[in-house]
């Protein structure tokens, strides 16, 4: 199944904020963290999350430093900020109700492909 | 083998990413980090490093997606890239070059200004020989940094000094109009000194030639619109510090003045040379607009002067405007030569250039042919001979331009000869140049 556009974008935010809540990381493993969640589904080009990085920065949800990986390459680590978790919070209610708002719809009817 | 086919194919990419400015060097560090670490794990699970490196770089996304996404995150980087240059090593030492050489015209001028308050100096000294204050410091830049050979160097260094010597030596009679006419044509000896420096000495190829009218030309633009901010800068002082400090005004413009005019000539030079791509865009524009307009007023002209004739009131001053007339012409065209693409055909602008080129000489021919007419009757003068000698030689280069240019557009002749032709010409118009300054004042006397 393929996630529509728009809506991977809509999501990039509080996912990237979710797993950074799991524990300081970097790029790769954040991307490879998603496609592990999603089994595939979420397809990403892998380029823009660095762009999307560098914007949660800004807004000062995440902080950056530059380090190094266990084999010695350098890499840049990304944490979650305070404001950043504020922002997460905020986030997951927004999620939660469209989620529930859906779900009052659909969780009483069969699913859209009649199975 | 196949270790440095990857290495090179993501040093290829990783330059493709830079290009343009919007993604920064650590911003590449992050990214080549990324695509090293995709690509090894993808070499775990058996692939080769070929197969590896095509299969990330397609995870990453197309590199103009990704460049366009780092544009809109950071969209003052390109700005930047266009404003300040980044600053490093080579850049800080260029600009500290430039600016040595412009504040040691800067001072240059300053001590010739204050020589002429020497008693025994004039007035019209410091108008004749302002320009041995400006541009042999240009060319020395030039020689600088182009590393001119040193037997070359001699030579324009020669030059410039058997110029100043002559100028200064001339026994000129108050108010000689010999020495106007130097006064207006050292300048454009020394640029041609110029030229030589710029071009590293190496003056026979004609490409090279061609670079140096292409640099004159955005030369002047640059010179243009620093002249223009300054004067801005200068009237807003003047208005300001008129009210408290009248004494200032004056201050202001001996001191300020001559000195920003000559460093900006070399700071103009500099300007050329570093932002070549940004004036690039506006040279072809700014002909593109002028060429065909230039060519409707002339085109008006020469019939109206056709229909009613040069009148009566024709005098020198006239053939002095149709001289200037004719160098516009020729700059424009000439400048629209080292614009346009050589490896084109003829074009609708080649169409243009040509009526305004047979225009300006059907113009010049009927001014001239008067111009004759009255020469016996009020002889020759040192001012009469200079404006009909310049004419002469632009006449022959714009009638070969023409001439080049209709076999262009017939079909049976290639752009390159009309450049071939413009830069085979630059050594007569130096010529020129050389025996207005050096010879018509002691055949006139130096009246």
């Amino acid at each position: 199944m393929n996630i529509d556009k728009d809506l991977v974008a809509a999501m990039a935010t509080p996912l990237v904020l979710a797993i950074l809540v799991e524990g300081t990381s970097y790029g790769y493993a954040i991307l490879k963290r998603v496609r592990e969640l999603s089994g595939g589904d979420v397809e990403w080009t892998d380029g823009m999350l660095y762009p999307l990085l560098h914007r949660l920065e800004r807004l000062g949800y995440i902080g950056a430093e530059w380090g190094a990986s266990p084999e010695g390459r350098r890499r840049r680590y990304y944490e979650i900020t305070e404001a950043g978790r504020a922002q997460l919070v905020e986030q997951r209610t927004q999620w939660a109700t469209a989620n529930r708002t859906l779900g009052a719809l659909w969780g009483q009817t069969a699913s859209p492909a009649g199975a | 083998m196949t270790v440095t086919i990857v290495e090179t194919r993501i040093s290829e990419w990783r330059a493709a990413v830079l290009r343009g400015g919007a993604v920064a060097d650590t911003d590449a560090d992050e990214l080549e980090g990324h695509l090293r670490e995709q690509i090894s794990d993808l070499e775990a699970v058996g692939l080769t490093g070929d197969e590896a490196f095509l299969i990330a770089v397609k995870r990453l996304g197309e590199v103009h997606q990704i460049t366009a996404e780092f544009a809109r995150e950071h969209g003052d980087r390109l700005w930047k890239q266009l404003a300040i240059p980044r600053p490093n090593d080579g850049r800080l030492r260029s600009i500290v070059t430039m600016l040595a050489f412009a504040a040691s015209t800067a001072v240059l001028v300053q001590l010739a200004r204050m020589l002429t308050a020497m008693p025994g100096a004039s007035e019209a000294w410091f108008v004749r020989d302002v320009s041995l204050f400006v541009l042999p410091v240009l060319a020395a830049y030039f020689a600088l940094v182009r590393r001119m050979p040193g037997r070359r160097a001699l030579v324009a260094v020669t030059v410039v000094g058997a110029l100043a010597l002559a100028v200064n030596l001339f026994p000129f009679a108050d108010g000689a109009s010999t020495e106007a006419l130097v006064a207006i044509h050292l300048p454009v000896a020394l640029w041609f000194v110029v030229g030589a420096a710029y071009m590293g000495g190496d003056i026979r190829a004609s490409a090279r030639r061609m670079d140096f009218i292409r640099f004159t030309g955005e030369w002047a633009i640059y010179y243009a619109l620093i002249a223009l901010g300054g004067g801005v800068l200068v009237g807003l002082t003047i208005a300001v510090l008129t009210p408290i400090a009248p004494g200032a005004v004056v201050q202001v413009i001996t001191w300020v003045l001559p000195s920003g005019a000559a460093g900006a000539v070399v700071v103009a030079a500099w300007l050329v040379e570093e932002k070549k791509s940004v004036i690039e865009n506006l040279a072809p524009v700014l002909t593109a607009i002028f060429t065909p307009l230039f060519a409707v007023m002339l085109l008006g002209s020469a019939v109206v002067y056709g229909v009613v004739g040069s009148g009566r009131e024709f005098d020198r001053d006239l053939l002095f405007v149709f001289d200037l007339l004719l160098l516009v012409v020729l700059g424009l065209v000439v400048y629209g030569i080292s614009a346009r693409d050589g490896a084109r055909g003829a074009g609708a602008m080649d169409a243009v250039r040509l009526v305004a080129v047979v225009a300006a000489i059907a113009l010049d021919v009927l001014v001239l042919a008067s111009m004759f007419e009255r020469v016996g009757e009020f002889g020759f003068t040192a001012n009469r001979v200079a404006a009909l000698g310049l004419n002469l030689v632009l006449l022959v280069n714009l009638t070969g331009t023409a001439w080049l240019t209709l076999r262009l557009l017939t079909g049976r002749g290639q752009a390159i000869r009309i450049e071939r032709w413009q830069t085979g010409y630059l050594p007569v118009f130096a010529a020129w140049v050389a025996v207005v300054v050096l010879a018509l004042p002691p055949i006139f006397g130096f009246a």
